[in-house]
């Protein structure tokens, strides 16, 4: 998996809340059996009109926030279904990070598996970086320090620390807990043992 | 120390803790549909890892599957191409599947408790957000992504930390007409879509218990959409009665040691939740979503709520912005609202008692002429029960096309789509934007209240049928 450690760009700025999986990438792109090529036909139905014709006012589709990397949304992000299509979708336009004063677990989950950051932080700080982010200026990301800067002031924010370790180091989870092999052999002894019910054809 | 089902399952599952609290934990049953897994075996592929279990995970194609014949395959290239990956995949590494044309086929959390993969106690999982529609037999079960879905299929655990207790009590009487549905729509309305968000979430009280166990799986079905990954209930008699005999469920010996166990999965009396929150049963109406979020919820005896009367900005906006779409006016009647589709299916609402009793309220009548609606069975097997209790016929006379099973106009990744401003009645578990098909409008109902909307061609108050 790609390292992140810091990041700068021009964050763009979605005022909706509860922006669902399915606003992010609709069904019809689902039925692709890779993880590439979905950025194009991220935020679809607001991107494109009914013709497939690009929608002018739509924030990300107006320079220069067609090169954000950052994106900042209203309260409850990535609610809905459990399609990873949807940090799929942001990464391959190149959003790699999400900054809202809350997710929906399963999305916020599958952000880390993908190297994209997503930031809780307090409203009122959504709204300053919002506000901010009209100024078509940069900021910054450092996920070592746990900092969003922009201008001159700097906010922290919180992140799990085995988290922000996989993502920083780029680590491949499956590795991590292969690594724990003898464990879980044990652990299929134990339910050998008491609930053989469960380990089927044993 | 006194528990919770939650702790107790969690604590069951433990293979490793780290220090910062996060833990390995097993998974006892896996699930897997041609949408979320192609990139998660392919992941496998290219490290050169096998399945670690195959037994514990079953597959079944259902998101794609067109809803009419399909002796003759699938037309859609894409869809298609999905559903020959999973064949291709689970012969290679040796996964159970459900193809399309096997009559155990259908939407994967319907053939789970139906087979009797899904158990009380277990930690189940799928690559999608309804997984915890198994709550209902007391078991941990919650959607994933695909790079979890190649973690389970890899090493058999997930890596998770523990998430906070919930408790949900509904205690009193419904009163007639309103059903499960109502009950986890009045939930969602009452919470939020993010309320639930960091819980996992224990339905309890005396109406819960009172419900059958396929009426708690449509409950603990759209825990998710109040913003919790799992939502569970206490198994009890009812659960044991449901899981006895069924193909996958324990024998002999191994059903009377289960059953032992089962016997203890119950939250302690004295036990603490982080948060409980209280519902009397008989504050539910028949209820129905008037706007683009589960939580937008009114009784069906009531009005499209006015923006103008919104104090919070940004919510103020959000209500806007979904009357806009749902093409509807503030202060305009629920039941004043005309409808040109019905969706009766799902895994929300797609099992055999869903399909009992609207079939009961559809005997003998006719859907309205300005309507076109669709029953679509949960599975292959549920399609068949239906059909030797005669139920088909009842639909088919009525006005309703019988389809074939699977998750069909639910999120309409198949042919089975809204057209754009169409407005449906749907059985199903979510109003997004877009959801049922570009510019499509979804009212969320209970399958009365889609019989109702049927028979009259707006939404109705099923009380009155």
């Amino acid at each position: 998996m790609e390292k992140f450690k810091k990041l700068k760009s021009i964050p763009s700025y979605l005022s909706l809340q509860n922006i669902d999986t399915d606003m992010i990438i609709p069904k019809q792109f689902l039925k692709t059996i890779k993880r590439t090529g979905l950025g194009k036909s991220l935020f679809y139905e607001m991107r494109y009109d009914e013709n497939g014709k690009i929608i002018e006012d739509f924030i990300l589709n107006k320079d220069p926030y067609d090169k954000s990397r950052i994106l900042i949304a209203g309260k409850n992000f990535g609610c809905g279904s459990s399609r990873e299509h949807a940090p799929w979708a942001l990464s391959d336009f190149g959003i790699k990070c999400v900054i809202s004063s809350s997710f929906a677990d399963i999305f916020y989950n599958n952000c880390f598996k993908n190297g994209i950051l997503p930031i809780k932080i307090d409203e009122q700080t959504v709204v300053e970086l919002s506000e901010y982010s009209k100024r078509k200026e940069e900021i910054e990301i450092d996920l070592e320090k746990q900092e969003v800067k922009y201008g001159n002031k700097i906010s922290e924010f919180e992140v799990d620390l085995f988290k922000k370790k996989c993502l920083i180091e780029g680590l491949d989870d499956i590795a991590l807990s292969l690594e724990k092999i003898s464990q879980i052999d044990n652990f299929e002894k134990k339910i050998k043992a008491n609930s053989p019910w469960l380990l089927k054809n044993d | 120390m006194s528990k919770t089902l939650y702790d107790k399952i969690w604590e069951n599952h433990l293979v490793h803790q780290q220090d910062d609290g996060t833990c390995l934990i097993y998974v006892d049953r896996h699930l897997v549909h041609e949408v979320t897994s192609p990139q998660a075996f392919e992941g496998l592929r290219l490290q050169n890892r096998k399945v670690r279990r195959p037994e514990l995970t079953l597959a079944v194609p259902d998101h794609n599957v067109p809803t009419t014949d399909r002796s003759k395959g699938i037309d859609d290239e894409e869809s298609r191409i999905q559903v020959e990956t999973l064949r291709k995949n689970c012969k290679e590494f040796g996964v159970e599947l459900f193809d399309v044309n096997d009559k155990r086929q259908g939407i994967v959390h319907i053939i789970g408790p139906e087979q009797g993969f899904t158990q009380p106690g277990t930690v189940i999982v799928c690559g999608d957000s309804h997984t915890a529609t198994h709550g209902a037999f007391g078991s941990l079960a919650f959607g994933i992504g695909t790079s979890e879905v190649e973690h389970v299929l890899a090493t058999q655990t997930l890596i998770q930390k523990k998430s906070k207790n919930m408790r949900i009590n509904v205690n009193g009487d419904l009163s007639k007409g309103v059903t499960a549905k109502d009950v986890i729509l009045k939930i969602i309305g009452t919470i939020g879509t993010a309320g639930g968000t960091g819980y996992v979430v224990e339905f309890a009280g005396d109406v819960i218990q009172r419900l059958s166990v396929e009426e708690r799986m449509t409950v603990c079905n759209m825990t998710i959409e109040a913003g919790a990954r799992a939502g569970l209930i206490a198994p009890d008699e009812k659960t044991f009665e449901y899981l006895k005999g069924k193909t996958m469920s324990p024998k002999g010996e191994n059903w009377k040691n289960a059953l032992e166990f089962w016997k203890t999965l119950y939250s302690d009396k004295d036990c603490k939740f982080d948060k409980e929150i209280n519902i009397k049963g008989q504050d539910i109406e028949p209820l129905v979503t008037w706007g683009t979020s589960p939580q937008d919820v009114s009784p069906i005896t009531g009005v499209v709520p006015d923006p103008a009367n919104e104090k919070n900005e940004d919510r103020k906006m959000a209500m806007e912005r979904s009357l806009e779409y749902m093409g509807l006016k503030a202060n305009t009647k629920i039941s004043d609202i005309k409808i040109d589709k019905i969706f009766i299916g799902s895994c929300t609402n797609g099992r055999i008692e869903d399909l009992r009793l609207a079939a009961d309220l559809l005997k003998g009548k006719k859907i309205s002429s300005n309507v076109s609606a669709m029953v679509v069975p949960g599975s292959g097997l549920v399609k068949e029960q239906a059909e030797k209790e005669g139920i088909d016929k009842i639909f088919k006379d009525a006005g309703f096309e019988w389809r074939e099973p699977g998750c069909s106009m639910c999120l309409g990744m198949n042919p089975d789509q809204l057209k754009p401003k169409e407005r449906c009645a749907s059985t199903s578990n979510r109003n997004f934007e877009g959801r049922q098909g570009r510019g499509g409008r979804t009212h969320l109902v209970s399958p009365g209240m889609a019989i109702a909307a049927a028979i009259n061609g707006r939404l109705t108050d099923v009380r009155k049928i």
